[in-house]
């Protein structure tokens, strides 16, 4: 096992009254791509934006436990500006800006304050090719980003997210909204990324989670039923629950 | 058979009243706009832009004075009622989606927009011109404003809500505060929806005559000051075309086709921005 990036201890998390996630222990290894999997409402998107303290955006939802991170309590943080450019994240469905293929990228190197332009059209060109888009859009920095194919536009998010240089990037069910082939693209980028940064990936596609992941962890009603090596879940899980699921008995 | 029958019947009876009614509200429309745009036409000439009012007898004369203090007066509102109305409208949309009192704001202004405009221009003639002494341009272009922000609130609020949430979620995943949120992606994507609500509120106050009869008043000589009672179009329409002269008749008549022109080319320019904008996706 590998160094320990993030340990989740005795997570617990709360819409309103609701408490949507009991007491989840876990550990994110660095440089590896870790999977949630469950069924539709387990809790797996909910506990991912804790991660980024996503939740904070609306009202009434309470945290208890712990997230540590750099020695640090991300659900204690008060500076979820700083939080959220070491942790970033990729959403269900592409979300381009309304600008510049290149100024999309370039958008959170100008949050950080970056303001030198030979520095950025570096990263820009860095983030681009480490995402496998840089072939594609090379000669068209300047269009918007809007006229990327979905599975482009998705690429491009992940670029954005990485020329931040986060240290781990949440994806949440990235590939959901796209075509099997454009998938296919996500889903070796996605295994490269670990090279350079740390992936924690929902997904409801079991395949994907085994294609594509070192560590997996099954979630069922808000609590976390297993974590292991992916192969072990897949080939020989513990958990009477997490084979019935992997075997499609329910779900 | 017989049911058949009474249907078609029915059918035929709902069909002619709609026609007709149709009709009878078309031709209203179209007889105004022709007698406007023929009656105007005729009276448009370079002197209607290029000389100031003669007095009655005197033949000749124009209104420039009332292009400018209208142009001076209808500038100085959206200069006043823009900010307001987007800063509020973004503030409905945004800090204040979820709050209750936001929804409560929403429709006051919904109200607001069909009011009664001379109510307007009686309160700012109380709170204004009565403290000022005299009638003056600022009071013209703050009742136009007052009138055009709910207006801007309205669609400004509409159009940031149009955004899509997840884009504001990518942003602060990247580390954005909200008002970077708001100024590099929520405007930059609305901007053409700005834009257009921008235009045709403007396009809706300057053709308001009642707020001004009370506030910036009317003269027949061209001032830059808006300190002073101040010309517009629409007054002067309103007072040449009770007058008793011929001539003063001839001059509403261009008036009334320029500010006719004025707003049509303005709403179609914003119908135009909005289908462009459909088209792109």
């Amino acid at each position: 096992m590998g160094e320990v990036l993030i340990k989740v201890r005795n997570l617990s998390f709360y819409y309103g009254e609701n408490r949507v996630l009991k007491d989840i222990n876990m550990d994110v290894f660095k440089n590896t791509v870790t999977a949630l999997i469950g069924p539709s409402g387990c809790g797996k998107t909910t506990f991912l934006r804790c991660f980024n303290r996503m939740h904070d955006l609306y009202k009434g939802n309470r945290y208890e436990g712990e997230i540590i991170y750099n020695g640090e309590n991300i659900l204690k943080t008060q500076d979820l500006i700083r939080l959220r450019s070491k942790i970033g994240m990729v959403f269900q469905r592409p979300t381009p800006f309304p600008m510049s293929i290149f100024d999309n990228v370039a958008y959170g190197l100008k949050l950080k304050g970056i303001k030198k332009k030979s520095e950025i059209e570096v990263i820009v060109e860095r983030s681009l090719m480490e995402a496998a888009l840089w072939d594609e859009v090379k000669d068209k920095l300047n269009s918007p980003a809007t006229s990327l194919s979905g599975g482009q536009q998705q690429r491009l998010v992940i670029a954005r997210t990485l020329a931040i240089e986060p240290d781990i990037i949440l994806f949440d069910e990235p590939t959901s909204a796209l075509d099997p082939i454009a998938t296919a693209k996500i889903e070796e980028l996605i295994t490269h990324l670990k090279d350079i940064t740390t992936v924690l990936i929902v997904t409801h596609n079991m395949q994907q989670a085994a294609r594509i992941s070192e560590y997996t962890a099954f979630m069922y009603r808000g609590e976390l039923i297993e974590f292991d090596k992916t192969e072990n879940i897949f080939t020989n899980p513990k958990e009477e629950l997490t084979e019935k699921y992997i075997t499609g008995r329910f779900g | 058979m017989n049911l058949v029958k009474k249907r078609k019947i029915k059918n035929a009876i709902a069909l002619s009243a709609s026609v007709f009614a149709a009709i009878v509200g078309l031709f209203w429309l179209v007889f105004i706009l022709s007698s406007v745009l023929i009656k105007g036409a005729s009276s448009i000439n370079l002197s209607l832009f290029l000389n100031d009012p003669v007095p009655p007898g005197i033949p000749g004369g124009g209104l420039r004075c009332a292009f400018v203090g209208q142009a001076i007066i209808t500038l100085i509102a959206t200069l006043v009622g823009v900010p307001i109305g987007v800063l509020g409208g973004t503030f409905l949309a945004e800090y204040g989606r979820y709050k209750k009192y936001s929804g409560i704001i929403s429709s006051l202004a919904d109200m607001m927009t069909s009011f009664p405009s001379i109510v307007v221009g009686v309160f700012v003639y109380t709170v204004m011109v009565r403290p000022m002494g005299h009638f003056n341009g600022y009071a013209g272009a703050v009742a136009l404003a007052i009138i055009m922000i709910p207006i801007i609130v309205r669609t400004t609020e509409e159009t940031l809500k149009l955004i899509p949430w997840e884009l504001r979620e990518a942003a602060f995943a990247l580390g954005a505060p909200y008002y970077r949120v708001i100024k590099d992606i929520v405007f930059r994507g609305a901007a053409t929806g700005l834009f257009t609500g921008i235009l045709l509120s403007v396009a809706r106050v300057a053709v308001e005559t009642a707020p001004l009869l009370f506030t910036s008043f009317n003269n027949s000589f061209l001032t830059l000051n808006p300190n002073q009672p101040m010309p517009s179009l629409t007054v002067t329409i309103y007072q040449y075309a009770m007058g008793p002269y011929e001539a003063w008749h001839r001059l509403a008549w261009g008036a009334s086709f320029v500010i006719v022109l004025f707003v049509l080319v303005m709403s179609v320019f914003g119908r135009w921005i909005i289908s462009k904008r459909y088209k792109n996706g």
